[in-house]
């Protein structure tokens, strides 16, 4: 399961396609990355920040009211405690130490929910680095306290207008002021998408997620868990938890969003309903017309409302490891509160999508257990929940 | 190394005459299909054209051709419309150059696109997110039919990856000027011309500068260190204005 090619395959899938002037950027970060990445030195300081900073290991919660009402045996890995909110703390800590270390003077970032800003901007404020953050306008209007939160930690949030003012407008935007500045700035990608190096060093970075969840459950149960469940936008936590569990005879089960309807544009299925293209420098599918032109896409969960996928999760899929679904913007919500009142845990619109396959999972199966990716919490989609509530 | 493809032969030819190129780009089916192909045909005299193909994510483009990529979507502009409107005028006397970001073209189909490409005349193709690397695939099918596959270069390219870029590119060397988008600023005095100088020194095929072209001073100074340059963020402007893109491209010619 490791890189096979100097261009970073998965299969057919994945490789580098970019303007010739990120190239010599890219290969600097490969092989910074595979250096820092295997030194002694560089891993105990990511893991005391992980420890001390981030706040791992993240519990492992039995849920066991909601577990019952579904039928079997439910287990939360709680990304959601992690510092910040979510699971994207874990890759930028590691991203902004690599970056400290490459000597990069500035720090740039996308977000989509917000929750991967917030966490570059707190990694780099931790490390003494200049940050800013690319944001589309709409995303800024639906996720507005992670925008206050990213101001408070000392980061720049720079409005994007163009495209469809989203998560993919938000990357565009990055990928541009890279080009400009290659040599001084460090890109920090927030999902397993990107060219190469990009999709492996976050798998890497968040590997952690499957690692400790997968000693949790030995330790907590005797067993592993029959299933274990993701919501994949870009797919960074569901690869994070998948990938230490590739090996095991465990059912593996991506979740994407599925809006409001099947029909290109009003969801963000990209697996499900997309085909193979070329989007952002890698080869992955993408949700796309006959002409090659990238479709807007709709979800309620601004973490998952990106027209790509990462490369490794369309190879996953192509070999069958992973089986990948979809939940409706509905059916998520509903899955929200069941966690909220069943377990007093109140989930990100994003995670809330996993347990949606989770339920699935235990109504085809009952008795059985089954392992979710609870990546981040829901304090930031409260104005949405509020303006749905009404 | 001549006589191997013939479209992009006859554009190296075309370039390597004296004097300055000046190769005007147009967004194709901007602001229509219609005025787009009468900008073509006007810009005929010119030594080529290059053809940009929308595309709905245009990371290496800065927001003149961002906004004409999108109008010229929205007016329903595509690969095969472009092609066909191209087609529809005929001989052109000039060489055509097709740029396109990778992933149109990948829809379209290598073997289809390219003999389509052919039959339209094109000689080289231009792809700003596929580097040597990634290449292959579409190199190998883009020479079956003649047609160049330009190489990019830019100012943070090492000596060693320019003499590859150099010897392995077609049709020509397209040496970005700088770190940047298209339509950016160009930093002045030698540190281009330095840069243009070893890009020549190190390209088989003729160079070509880009990238922030916008005034006739300009084309004085890198000139002299390159075959000829691309106006593209500057002449869409005018087209934008609905003034005359041959006047402007004239007034580009030291």
């Amino acid at each position: 399961m490791t890189i096979t090619t100097e261009t970073g395959r998965y299969g057919r899938f994945g490789g580098r396609y970019v303007p010739e002037v990120l190239v010599p950027a890219l290969t600097r970060l490969e092989e910074t990355a595979r250096l820092l990445l295997g030194d002694p030195g560089f891993l105990t300081d990511y893991e005391a920040e992980l420890a001390t900073w981030v706040g791992r290991p993240t519990a492992l919660t039995r849920a066991a009211r909601l577990g019952e009402a579904w039928g079997g045996d439910l287990w939360l890995k709680r990304e959601d405690l992690a510092h910040t909110g979510a699971h994207k703390i874990n890759n930028a800590i590691g991203q902004a130490l690599l970056a400290r270390e490459m000597g990069a003077q500035r720090v740039i970032a996308e977000t989509g929910a917000g929750q991967h800003g917030v966490a570059t901007a707190a990694a780099c404020a931790r490390l003494g680095l200049d940050c800013t953050v690319y944001m589309g306008s709409v995303d800024i209007e639906r996720q507005a306290p992670n925008v206050e939160r990213m101001h408070i930690l000392g980061a720049k949030v720079e409005p994007v207008t163009s495209g469809d003012a989203t998560l993919r407008a938000a990357i565009n935007e990055a990928l541009r002021d890279w080009v400009t500045r290659p040599e001084t700035t460090y890109y920090l990608l927030g999902s397993a998408v990107g060219p190469h190096p990009y999709p492996w060093l976050v798998r890497e970075l968040q590997s952690v997620i499957g690692r400790e969840a997968r000693q949790q459950m030995l330790d907590r149960s005797g067993r592993l868990p029959d299933a274990a469940v993701a919501c994949v936008g870009g797919g960074s936590n569901a690869i994070g938890l998948f990938h230490p569990l590739l090996d095991d005879p465990i059912e593996l089960i991506g979740v994407e969003a599925g809006g409001t309807s099947p029909e290109l544009g009003r969801n963000a299925a990209t697996i499900g309903r997309g085909s193979p293209g070329v989007l952002h420098g890698s080869f992955s599918f993408l949700l796309q017309d006959e002409h090659g032109q990238i479709q807007e896409t709709h979800s309620v969960s601004a973490g998952l409302d990106y027209p790509g996928v990462g490369p490794e999760h369309a190879w996953l899929a192509e070999t069958g490891r992973v089986s990948y679904e979809s939940a409706t913007d509905d059916e998520a919500l509903t899955a929200l509160y069941e966690l909220g009142r069943h377990e007093g845990i109140l989930p990100a619109l994003e995670s809330s999508h996993a347990l949606v396959g989770a339920r699935r999972w235990l109504a085809e199966h009952p008795g059985s257990s089954v392992l979710v990716g609870l990546s981040g919490r829901g304090d930031k989609d409260i104005d949405i929940l509020r303006g749905l509530a009404r | 190394m001549s006589s191997r493809l013939a479209g992009a032969d006859a554009l190296e030819s075309r370039l390597r005459a004296p004097g300055t190129a000046i190769v005007p780009y147009l967004t194709g089916g901007y602001p229509s299909l219609a005025v787009f192909g009468e900008a073509l045909s006007a810009l005929s005299g010119s030594e080529a054209v290059e053809i940009g193909i929308p595309f709905s994510d245009p990371m290496a483009d800065g927001a003149t051709i961002q906004e004409s990529s999108r109008v010229a979507l929205e007016a329903g502009a595509s690969l095969d419309s472009i092609l066909t409107t191209v087609q529809a005028l005929g001989r052109v006397g000039t060489e055509l150059i097709i740029m396109s970001y990778l992933n149109p073209l990948m829809a379209f189909g290598y073997a289809d696109l390219l003999s389509r490409l052919a039959e339209t005349g094109v000689s080289a193709l231009v792809v700003p997110d596929l580097p040597l690397e990634e290449s292959g695939e579409l190199g190998a099918v883009s020479r079956e039919h003649g047609i160049g596959l330009v190489q990019l270069v830019s100012p943070v390219t090492s000596q060693e990856r320019l003499e590859v870029l150099g010897k392995a590119s077609e049709g020509f060397t397209y040496a970005v000027t700088m770190t940047g988008t298209t339509g950016g600023t160009i930093g002045g005095g030698e540190e281009v011309t330095g840069y243009l100088d070893r890009v020549r020194a190190a390209s088989r095929p003729p160079v070509l500068a880009g990238f922030g072209v916008r005034t006739v001073e300009q084309v004085r100074a890198l000139g002299p260190h390159c075959d000829g340059v691309i106006v593209g963020s500057a002449l869409v402007e005018v087209i934008a204005a609905g003034e005359d893109p041959v006047e402007f491209v004239a007034g580009l010619k030291p």
